[in-house]
C-alpha cells in the first residue's frame, strides 16, 4: 500500500520544489527585462543629449538677423572710370552711423568699429549695383544684409554685456548700437537661406553649406555608378556561379576583411593609387567618389550576397526545373527578388560613405573651396570634411556652423535611409 | 487468393454478366520510358544511392517509397539532372530516356529539363501572375510565337492542371496568392505548360491539406494518360492510393520494384513488409 | 444520418472501383437468387439436368466471391477506406460470404433434387416447397434490392420476412412429419424434402444477415442478434 501513497506525496514535494523554483524563475526574468529596459534608457539618453546639443548649438544658424541700410551713393565718392575702386563699406558704415545720430571723427574710428558688426556683404552688395547699373550712382538705395556673426552671437544672447569689455568681442559702444538698431526696427530675423545657397566663406556669417551639398551629391553619384553596379555584378557571380571551393572562400574571407579595413587605409590606396599613380585631379569629386566607390564595395557585396542568400532556393529549383539556364534563373527570378535587399544595402552603404571623413582628409579633399564645384575633376568639399573644416576654425561663428552643417548632414542620412526603408516596404515580396 | 484472377477471368462467361475488367489496369500502355542501370550517386564522399536498376513505364504513376534519407529524391533528382545544380554531386551509372543515356554530353540539361517536369514539395510559383507563371517556361523555351498561342497554351495547360475554372477571372493576379494546392496545381500547369514527356514530383502533396492532397492525386490520376509520373512520396497510402507501380528503396538501395497491388498486399520482401506495416522506418 | 453517397469522391478511380465492387455483388446476388430458384425448380419438377447444372454453377458463385473478397482487399489496402466507405467494404465483404452460403445452399437442394431422381418415381414434392422457394428467392431478392438502393427502411422490411419464411416452414415440417407417420415408406423421400427445405429455410437467414449489413452500412449501427422491434427501433431513430 505504500506504493499508492508514495507517488502522491512524491506529487506533491514535486509541486512544492517546482513552485519554489518558478518565484525564481519569474524574480529572474523580472530582472533581465528590467536590465534590458535600463541598456535601451541608457542608450537612448545618449543619443537624445548628442541630438539635444547638436541642435540647440546648431539651430541659431538657421536663423538670422539682417539689416536694411539705405545708402546715398555720392558721386564724389565714386569714380565712373573706377567703379570697383570705391570704398563701399565706408558708405554703409557712414550711412549707418547717420542713422545712429552719430559723426565719425577723423581717424574713422566709429566707422570702423561699425564695420565690425556688419557684414562686408553690404559693401559688396552696393558695389554689384552699381556694376549692374552705374546709373544709380547720386541715388539712394537700400541694402540688406547679415550682420556679422559676433553681433548675431550678442543678439542670441552668446555675448553678454556681464562680461567684462576686455574678455568680449564688441564693445559697449557697439553694443549699444546693436540695441539702438534693434530698437529701431532696422535688424529683422528670419530663416538663413543664405546658409544653404552660399558656398564656404572665411566669414562665418557668410559661409554656407551648398558648396558641400553638392559636392557630397556628386561624390555619392560617382559612388553609386561604381559601388553598386560592380558590387551587385561580382555578388552574383560569387553567390550563384563561382564554384565553392578554396579560391572562393579566399576571396570571400577576403571580402569581409576588406569591409572592416579602417576607412583611413583607402584613402592612402586612393592617394597612392588615383593621385599619384593615375594622376586623377586630388580633392575632387571623383577621386572622392573612387576612393568611397571601394570603400562601399565590400559593403554592398555582403550585401548583396546575404540579399540573394535569403532568395529561397525553391524559386532556383522552379526555375531550374522548368528548364532555365542559370543565367535566366539568376536574371529573370532571384535578382529581382533580391533587389529590395541589394537596394537597401546599397543605399545604406552609400549613407555610410557620405559620412566618410577620414579617407578624404587623405586626398586633399580638406582645402577650403569657396565656391560650388564645377565639374567631377574640380576641386570640392563635402559636407563631413566641412564640418571638419569649420570645427578647426578659430573664429566663434564657425562652431554653431558647425553643428547645422551637422544637421543637414543628418537630414541626408535620415532621408537616405528613409528611401531604404522605403524600397524595402514597396519592392519586398513575400514568397 | 489473388493468384486464382486470371483462372476466374477466364472461366467468368455467360449466363451471368461479371465485371472482370479491372478499373485499375496495372499493365503499362505504352513500353518502358525512364530505364536505370547501376546508378550511383555521390554526395562528395558519402554515397547515396547504391546500383539502383529501375524500370519506369510508360504513362503510369510510378511511386518510390521508403524512409527518410533513402535516397528517394535523389534518384528522382537524378533522372532531370537537378542533381547537377548540387555542388560536389556526382551520378554515376546509366540513365535512358526513351532509350537516349540523358548524362551524355550532347544532352543539354535545360533541353533535358523541358522533356522531363518537375514539381517539388514545397508550392513553388515565381512571385509573378498566375499567367506569367504558366507561360515562363513557354516563353524561355520559345514554344510558342504569337500572343494568341500563348494564351491558348496557358490555358490548356490550367485546365489539364484543374485549375482553370478556379483562376479563370484572375490570370493576371499574383499567383502567390492562391491557396497551397492551388499553388501547386499551378505549379503542375507550370511544367505542363512546356509540354513534357516525364513529370517527377517530389513529395508534391506534403506541404498540403488532405482535401488539396486528394485534389492533387486526382490530378496526377488524369495526368497519366497524358505523361509518364515519378512520384517520391512519404506517404504509403499516398503511393497506395495514386500509383501504378511503386519502388520501395532503402538506405540507397533499390529493395523492391512492383505492382502497386501486389506492394501493397502481398510484397515479397521482408523490409518492404516491415516498412509498409510500419515495424521500422 | 444521411444516405451514404459513395460516388462522390474527389478520387474518380476511388468513386468507380465501389462503383465496380458493388456492381459485382450485385451480379453475384443475381446468380445465386437464379440458383436457388433453378434447385427449387429442379427438385419440384425432378430436372436432372437442371439440378446438374446448379451444382455446376456453384463453382462460378465460389469464384465470384473470391474475386470481390480480393477487390475488398485491394481497396482496403489502396484506399484505407473510414466511415460509410469502410462500412461499404466491410458490408460487402459479409454480404459476399452469404450470398456464398446461400449458393451451398442453393447446391444442397439441387443435390437433393439429382438424388430424387435417382429414385423411383414417386410421389412429387409437395406444391408447398415451391411456394417456400418463390417466398424465400423473393426475399433474397428484395435483400439485394435494399442493398442496390442503400434502403434501410426496405432491408428492415425484408428482415422481418424471415418470420414468415420460419413459419412456413415449420409448417412444412410438421406436413413431412405427418407423411412420414402415413407411410414409412416414404421416409426416406421425405427426408431429402426436408433436408432441401432446411437449406431453403437457411436462405431466408442469409438474407436477413443481408438485410442487417445493409442497415449497418447506411446507419452505421449493428442490428445484429437483436429482436425485430429492437431492430425497428434502431431504424427508424434520428441518428445522434
Amino acid at each position: 500500500m505504500t506504493d499508492a501513497t508514495l507517488p502522491t506525496a512524491a506529487a506533491t514535494d514535486l509541486r512544492r520544489l517546482v513552485e519554489a523554483r518558478l518565484k525564481r524563475r519569474h524574480a529572474q526574468e523580472r530582472r533581465f527585462r528590467l536590465y534590458g529596459r535600463i541598456a535601451i534608457i541608457v542608450a537612448l539618453s545618449f543619443l537624445a543629449v548628442l541630438l539635444g546639443r547638436i541642435v540647440h548649438q546648431g539651430y541659431t544658424t538657421f536663423i538670422d538677423n539682417q539689416i536694411g541700410v539705405s545708402v546715398y551713393l555720392d558721386p564724389a565718392k565714386i569714380d565712373r572710370t573706377d567703379i570697383g575702386g570705391a570704398n563701399y563699406d565706408q558708405m554703409v558704415a557712414e550711412s549707418l552711423l547717420t542713422k545712429l545720430g552719430e559723426t565719425d571723427d577723423e581717424y574713422g574710428e566709429k566707422s570702423g568699429k561699425i564695420l565690425e558688426i556688419m557684414s562686408n556683404d553690404l559693401g559688396f552688395q552696393l558695389l554689384k549695383q552699381v556694376r549692374a547699373d552705374p546709373s544709380v550712382i547720386g541715388k539712394r538705395v537700400t541694402v540688406t544684409g547679415p550682420v556679422k556673426s559676433d553681433a548675431s552671437l550678442y543678439y542670441k544672447g552668446e555675448i553678454k554685456r556681464s562680461t567684462p569689455q576686455d574678455s568680449r568681442k564688441l564693445d559697449d559702444q557697439q553694443l549699444d548700437w546693436l540695441d539702438e538698431l534693434k530698437a529701431a526696427g532696422a535688424i529683422k530675423s528670419g530663416f538663413n537661406f543664405g546658409f544653404l545657397t552660399r558656398s564656404d566663406s572665411t566669414e562665418p556669417e557668410q559661409a554656407g553649406v551648398l558648396g558641400a551639398i553638392v559636392g557630397s551629391l556628386m561624390m555619392l553619384f560617382v559612388t553609386a555608378f561604381l559601388a553598386v553596379p560592380i558590387g551587385v555584378l561580382a555578388a552574383t557571380y560569387l553567390e550563384e556561379f563561382a564554384p565553392k571551393n578554396r579560391w572562393t572562400d579566399i576571396i570571400e574571407v577576403n571580402i569581409n576583411n576588406l569591409a572592416a579595413v579602417p576607412s583611413i587605409v583607402y584613402g592612402l590606396l586612393g592617394l597612392a593609387v588615383f593621385i599619384n599613380w593615375l594622376a586623377v585631379p586630388r580633392s575632387s569629386p571623383l577621386v572622392g567618389g573612387l576612393v568611397l566607390a571601394l570603400m562601399a564595395l565590400p559593403t554592398v557585396i555582403i550585401a548583396t550576397r546575404s540579399a540573394l542568400k535569403a532568395v529561397p532556393p525553391s524559386i532556383r529549383e522552379a526555375a531550374l526545373g522548368v528548364g532555365a539556364s542559370r543565367t535566366q534563373t539568376v536574371f529573370h527570378h532571384v535578382l529581382p527578388l533580391a533587389m529590395p535587399g541589394v537596394m537597401t544595402g546599397a543605399i545604406l552603404s552609400l549613407a555610410h560613405a557620405l559620412g566618410e571623413t577620414a579617407p578624404l582628409l587623405m586626398i586633399g579633399m580638406v582645402s577650403f573651396v569657396p565656391g560650388v564645384p564645377e565639374s567631377l575633376t574640380g576641386s570640392a568639399t563635402v559636407l563631413p570634411v566641412q564640418v571638419f573644416i569649420w570645427e578647426t576654425a578659430s573664429e566663434r561663428g564657425f562652431h554653431e556652423r558647425t553643428a547645422a552643417a551637422i544637421i543637414v548632414l543628418l537630414v541626408f542620412m535620415i532621408v537616405m535611409n528613409l528611401t531604404a526603408i522605403l524600397v524595402r516596404r514597396r519592392f519586398e515580396r513575400r514568397w | 487468393m489473388p493468384s486464382q484472377r486470371d483462372d476466374v477471368a477466364a472461366h467468368a462467361e455467360a449466363p451471368v454478366h461479371i465485371a472482370v475488367d479491372r478499373v485499375h489496369a496495372a499493365a503499362p500502355v505504352g513500353g518502358i520510358k525512364i530505364r536505370a542501370r547501376d546508378v550511383n550517386v555521390f554526395y562528395g564522399e558519402k554515397q547515396a544511392l547504391f546500383d539502383v536498376g529501375l524500370d519506369v513505364p510508360e504513362r503510369a504513376v510510378t511511386a518510390l517509397i521508403g524512409p527518410s534519407g533513402c535516397g528517394k529524391s535523389t534518384f528522382l533528382r537524378s533522372i532531370n539532372r537537378m542533381n547537377d545544380t548540387i555542388p560536389g554531386c556526382k551520378v554515376k551509372g546509366r540513365i535512358e530516356l526513351d532509350g537516349e543515356d540523358i548524362n551524355d554530353r550532347s544532352i543539354d540539361p535545360v533541353v533535358l529539363r523541358a522533356r522531363v517536369g518537375m514539381v517539388f514539395q514545397k508550392p513553388n510559383p515565381f512571385p509573378k501572375t498566375i499567367f506569367e507563371n504558366v507561360a515562363y517556361g513557354a516563353r524561355i523555351h520559345g514554344l510558342t510565337t504569337s500572343k494568341s498561342e500563348l494564351e491558348a497554351l496557358v490555358e490548356t495547360s490550367l485546365k489539364k492542371a484543374g485549375l482553370w475554372g478556379e483562376v479563370a477571372d484572375r490570370l493576371h493576379q499574383p499567383g502567390t496568392g492562391l491557396s497551397g494546392g492551388q499553388q501547386q496545381r499551378l505549379v503542375i500547369a507550370r511544367a505542363v505548360a512546356i509540354r513534357p514527356q516525364v513529370l517527377l514530383m517530389d513529395e508534391p502533396c506534403s506541404a498540403l491539406d488532405p482535401i488539396s492532397t486528394l485534389k492533387v492525386e486526382e490530378l496526377i490520376n488524369e495526368l497519366k494518360k497524358e505523361f509518364t509520373i515519378v512520384i517520391v512520396t512519404h506517404n504509403m497510402q499516398q503511393a497506395a492510393r495514386v500509383s501504378d507501380y511503386t519502388a520501395f528503396m532503402y538506405v540507397g538501395d533499390l529493395i523492391e520494384f512492383g505492382n502497386t497491388d501486389k506492394l501493397f498486399t502481398k510484397p515479397s520482401m521482408k523490409q518492404t513488409e516491415d516498412y509498409i506495416t510500419g515495424k521500422y522506418g | 444520418m444521411n444516405t451514404p453517397n459513395y460516388k462522390s469522391h474527389i478520387s474518380s478511380v476511388f468513386n468507380a472501383e465501389l462503383e465496380d465492387v458493388r456492381q459485382r455483388v450485385l451480379a453475384m446476388g443475381g446468380l445465386v437468387e437464379q440458383q436457388i430458384v433453378d434447385a427449387t425448380k429442379a427438385l419440384t419438377e425432378v430436372d436432372r439436368v437442371l439440378a446438374d447444372q446448379v451444382i455446376r454453377n456453384d463453382e462460378k458463385v465460389n469464384t465470384m466471391e473470391v474475386m470481390i473478397d480480393d477487390e475488398c482487399s485491394r481497396i482496403l489496402a489502396r484506399r484505407q477506406p473510414t466511415a460509410s466507405d469502410l462500412r461499404l467494404v466491410y458490408a460487402v465483404i459479409k454480404t459476399i460470404t452469404d450470398l456464398e452460403r446461400m449458393g451451398d445452399e442453393a447446391e444442397k437442394v439441387a443435390r437433393m433434387a439429382s438424388d430424387l431422381s435417382d429414385q423411383e418415381r414417386g410421389m412429387s414434392p409437395l406444391v408447398e416447397v415451391g411456394h417456400l422457394s418463390r417466398h424465400v428467392s423473393q426475399m433474397v431478392r428484395d435483400a439485394l434490392d435494399s442493398f442496390a438502393r442503400m434502403d434501410a427502411e426496405s432491408a428492415l422490411a425484408c428482415a422481418a420476412e424471415d418470420i414468415n419464411i420460419d413459419r412456413e416452414y415449420e409448417a412444412l415440417m410438421r406436413q413431412c412429419i405427418t407423411f412420414m407417420m402415413e407411410d414409412p415408406r416414404t421416409i426416406r423421400r421425405v427426408l431429402d424434402i426436408m433436408w432441401a427445405v432446411r437449406a431453403l429455410e437457411r436462405v431466408g437467414d442469409h438474407a436477413r444477415n443481408i438485410c442487417e449489413y445493409v442497415i449497418y452500412f447506411v446507419k452505421g449501427k449493428d442490428v445484429r442478434h437483436i429482436s425485430l422491434e429492437a431492430m425497428q427501433r434502431e431504424v427508424r431513430e434520428e441518428g445522434e
